[in-house]
Formats: C-alpha cells, sequence, structure tokens
C-alpha cells in the first residue's frame, strides 16, 4: 500500500509538469509510469543518434524538465501498469518482480491523469505485414536498439508526427523514400497559416523541412496496401495513391499513422465525462469527477506545448494554488489543438481501404467482412471477439470506430489483461478502508 | 564501443547494445514475437505498450510485453504461439 497527496498517472511531459508543480509545494507526490523511464512518448529516452541531432533544443527541454523534477521531491514509480481503481481514491496497479507479478494498492487525496495518447492506425491490406510500424512506433523501436542504418522507409498516414519521425529516423542513416500525408494542401492550409501565433512552433516546422529538404512531403497522399516478397514475407512495397492513380513504392519498413488518439481508458473507469473523444475539463484542469484532474493529450491532441502547461496548471490546483498567469498559455494551446484537429481530419476514402479478408482487429485476426454486417461495436465484439483480444479495443477501437462510426463504450477493470492472482488479490489495509466506508 | 548484452531468442543468441528493448532484439534476430490466432508472424506495431502485438514469453513468463522490457544480459525469450 502507498498513498500521498497527489498521485500522478504517466510520466510524459504533462505528468513530469504536474508532479514538479505538486511537490514543489510541499505536496508528497507519486509518479507512476508502466515503462522503465520518464519522458514518456515524445521525451522518449533510449539509443541516440551519433552524429547530427537535429532536436538539440528538445534534449535541453527535456534534461531541464527532468532536473527540475528530481529536485522537486516527487517520488518516481516505474514499471507501474494502473489496471483498476477498486474503491474511492483508490488504485490497484501491477508491477513486474524477479519471480512474477505484484499488486500494489495506491490512496490518494487527488489524482492527475496525465495518460497520453497513441497512434490511429487503420487496417489496409497488408498493414499486418512485419515490416509494417506505427510511425511514432518505429522510431520508439529505433530508440529501443533496432538497428535501421542503410534501410529505405517509407513514411504515410497523417500529422505532425510523420515529419518529425521522419527526421529522427534520418538521423539513424535511414533513406526517407517519401512522406504521404493524407490531409489535403486546402485541408492543412489555413493550419498553417494560423501558426502565426506560434512561432516557435514555426521554427521547428522550418527544421524539419530543411532536414528533410531531399525528401517528397505529398500531402492527399495515402497508402492503399503494403505488398511482401512472396518468398521471404517480408515487405517488399507500399502502395500509394493521390486519389487519381496508385503507385508502387519500394522500401524496407513502412512507417504508418493517422495521427493521435487519447488514451481515456482509466479516465471512464473512474467516471469521467467524457466530451466528444476527449476528458471534459474545466480551466483548473479539473474532470467531472472531484478531485481528478486530467493534463495533456487525453484532454485534446495539442503537443508538448499543451501537455506542459496543462500539467503544470493541474499540479498547482492540486496544490492549492494560484493558476492564473497560465490560463492565457493553455488557452493559446486548446486553439493550437482544434486546428490541429481539423487539419488532419480523416478523409473518407480511408474508410474504403479494407479488402474483405483484410484484419481489422489483430488481436482476433477478424476480418472487414465479418465486421461490415454488425450493428456496432458490442454487436461486433459479441459475434465476432473484435475487441477482445489483449489489447481490449484500444487499436480496433479507433479503427472500427473511423470504419463504421462506432464508438467502444462500457470500459471495465481490469484496464489490461493481469494475472488471475491479480483480480483475487486484497490488500488488508484496503480492506480495512472498504469496511469503514 | 557501447557496452553490449546478450541475450537468447528462440535460442539463437543475439548481441544488442545496453538499454535495447527486447522487441529490437525479435527485429534483429528476424523472427516474429508471436504467431496470430490465424498464423500470421507478427512483431511490435506501437512500440508504447499498447497493441500487444510484440508479446512473448520472456525467462518464463508468457504475454510479456516486449517493447517495454529492457535486455538484459543471459535473458531467454521465446515467441509466443
Amino acid at each position: 500500500m502507498k498513498r500521498a497527496d497527489v498521485i500522478v498517472v504517466g510520466a510524459g511531459p504533462a505528468g513530469i509538469a504536474a508532479a514538479t508543480a505538486a511537490a514543489r509545494h510541499g505536496r508528497s507526490v507519486l509518479l507512476l509510469d508502466d515503462n522503465p523511464a520518464a519522458g514518456g512518448q515524445i521525451w522518449r529516452g533510449g539509443i541516440e543518434a551519433r552524429g547530427q541531432e537535429t532536436s538539440k533544443g528538445e534534449s535541453a527541454r527535456k534534461a531541464a524538465a527532468l532536473k527540475d523534477l528530481a529536485s522537486s521531491g516527487a517520488t518516481l514509480l516505474f514499471g507501474y501498469r494502473v489496471f483498476d481503481a477498486p474503491g474511492p481514491q483508490t488504485l490497484q496497479a501491477l508491477r513486474d518482480t524477479a519471480g512474477g507479478t505484484e499488486v500494489v494498492t495506491l490512496q490518494y487525496n487527488n489524482l492527475i491523469l496525465a495518460t497520453g495518447a497513441r497512434e490511429r492506425f487503420l487496417p489496409f491490406p497488408g498493414w499486418t505485414l512485419p515490416g509494417v510500424f506505427g510511425a511514432g512506433g518505429l522510431q520508439a523501436l529505433v530508440k529501443g536498439g533496432f538497428s535501421v542504418q542503410g534501410k529505405h522507409i517509407a513514411v504515410a498516414g497523417s500529422g505532425p508526427l510523420l515529419l518529425a519521425v521522419a527526421v529522427h529516423l534520418q538521423e539513424y542513416g535511414v533513406h526517407i523514400t517519401s512522406i504521404s500525408e493524407q490531409a489535403s494542401r486546402w485541408q492543412l492550409a489555413p493550419f498553417a497559416a494560423s501558426l502565426w501565433s506560434h512561432p516557435a512552433k514555426i521554427l521547428q516546422g522550418i527544421g524539419y523541412r530543411a532536414a528533410l529538404a531531399k525528401t517528397p512531403y505529398r500531402t492527399g497522399c495515402w497508402p492503399v496496401s503494403a505488398l511482401a516478397d512472396k518468398k521471404t514475407g517480408m515487405l517488399k512495397s507500399v502502395q500509394l495513391t493521390n486519389g487519381a492513380k496508385v503507385w508502387d513504392e519500394p522500401c524496407d519498413l513502412l512507417a504508418c499513422g493517422f495521427h493521435l488518439v487519447p488514451n481515456t481508458e482509466l479516465a471512464s473507469l473512474l467516471g469521467c465525462d467524457l466530451r466528444g473523444d476527449f476528458v471534459a475539463v474545466d480551466d483548473q484542469q479539473r474532470t467531472s469527477v472531484p478531485n481528478i484532474y486530467c493534463a495533456g493529450e487525453p484532454t485534446g491532441i495539442g503537443g508538448l506545448d499543451a501537455a506542459l502547461v496543462q500539467g503544470e496548471i493541474a499540479g498547482l490546483a492540486c496544490a492549492g494554488k494560484p493558476t492564473d498567469s497560465l490560463r492565457a498559455r493553455n488557452a493559446a494551446e486548446r486553439k493550437f489543438a482544434s486546428r490541429l484537429e481539423a487539419a488532419f481530419r480523416l478523409r473518407p476514402e480511408l474508410r474504403l481501404l479494407s479488402a474483405l479478408d483484410t484484419i481489422v482487429c489483430r488481436c482476433e485476426d477478424v476480418t472487414y467482412d465479418n465486421l461490415a454486417a454488425r450493428s456496432g461495436w458490442t454487436d461486433a465484439k459479441l459475434q465476432t471477439r473484435c475487441g477482445m483480444g489483449p489489447c481490449q479495443g484500444r487499436i480496433c477501437g479507433p479503427a472500427t470506430q473511423a470504419l463504421f462510426g462506432w464508438t467502444p463504450k462500457s470500459i471495465r477493470p481490469p484496464l489490461f489483461p493481469v494475472p488471475v492472482s491479480a483480480l483475487c488479490f486484497h490488500d488488508s489495509q484496503h480492506n480495512v478502508s472498504q469496511e469503514n466506508a | 564501443m557501447p557496452k553490449s548484452v546478450t541475450i537468447r531468442v528462440n535460442g539463437q543468441p543475439v548481441q544488442m547494445e545496453a538499454g535495447s528493448i527486447v522487441s529490437a532484439a525479435f527485429l534483429k534476430a528476424g523472427v516474429p514475437c508471436r504467431t496470430s490466432v490465424t498464423g500470421e508472424p507478427r512483431t511490435a506495431l506501437c512500440g508504447m505498450g499498447i497493441c500487444f502485438e510484440c508479446r512473448a514469453t520472456v525467462d518464463g513468463t508468457p504475454h510479456c510485453r516486449t517493447c517495454q522490457l529492457l535486455c538484459r544480459d543471459g535473458m531467454v525469450v521465446e515467441s509466443e504461439r
């Protein structure tokens, strides 16, 4: 059993900023993450490319944030996966131990959810082939020691992440064959024009374009299929289209993701209201549930700057400190997030990419033709096992939302598969508090 | 030279740079992390512990998400059926 004034779930930029702000103001803080280190996805550590690094400024920002966190007095707990909220102000997390796993009960006065976002994956023929990765997924694997030097990599999908990933991969000595962005130039234009109010983001964009000067960046282009070599079964090319024609682009690897979707599972389990796909919060990052705050991507895909300011606001608010001075910055970041959403809205053609035998649910290998006849998410689960594998619909949920307009409902514990022993676990102190309640 | 660690992937020794994740060792070995219910080979997709495509047996424990596990010298990992 662990207790703290403030528990922060997720040690990405939002969680780091939140934990730092609350701990600096004298609150006891536990910062949990399921990964082995702090930084989340955008500040993921790992094996860096040798030689030049485009994002030097970014590394300095990360280092400063981690230093502030270290001196704040917050306690960091890595490898903790929150899987249940069994009682008021109580979470349960699973963590690996030398001999297996252990359940840890955590109690809080205030909870800050900084659970981040994941990539949206859309099915198309060949998307389950070895050699096809998420865009951020491939970047994470490369930082995790996957050697890609000399490989030809096609980048496709949607969102600003594609550019960042391409620049990053290039530093590891790969050849980026092209970047295909599904959004049209016309859809992106108002977004680009609106950036005047975010000069730092313009500079970053210019830096990316300079680094990718020789790489074709095609708007209004998207993947239609990934093709495998008949002998080896490995990816050999991606077929791309601009809506008028289809062409074949040879590549060793395909990095493909369609912007981001928020991780709202824990917020939903705790009963926090959603607004559309996102966790609803007020200007102090308070959710609809008392003492529960949410910051960063789960409240709207706004990127790093939004995460940092919202995390700080949530941390200060938990510590009972004023947040007025950050309100204008947060409002600007929220505007940026809504422009981002409009700019990278998915084109309807993406719903038509699957063939009848294309797998939509990768955990259970449920194909498109088995899903198309279903009336909704629950019907699909009952009849086909779609969404009932280990990822619990985290991948096929957003895919079927895009394909069929289904909204996955009914978030239930455990939030991810756990051993039966974890479900039978009862913390003695936890039992006492339940009896008192 | 960076420090390296050696792990066994389906019995085969694979040398990785220290700090590497187990998913990367599967990719280096050229073997899938798991075989899907219809027999397709699968490797890591999301790289962040969400998709479960990279799950494998690590030191006898099944269903480990290998994208969130660092390689340790002497680790024994097996693809999952």
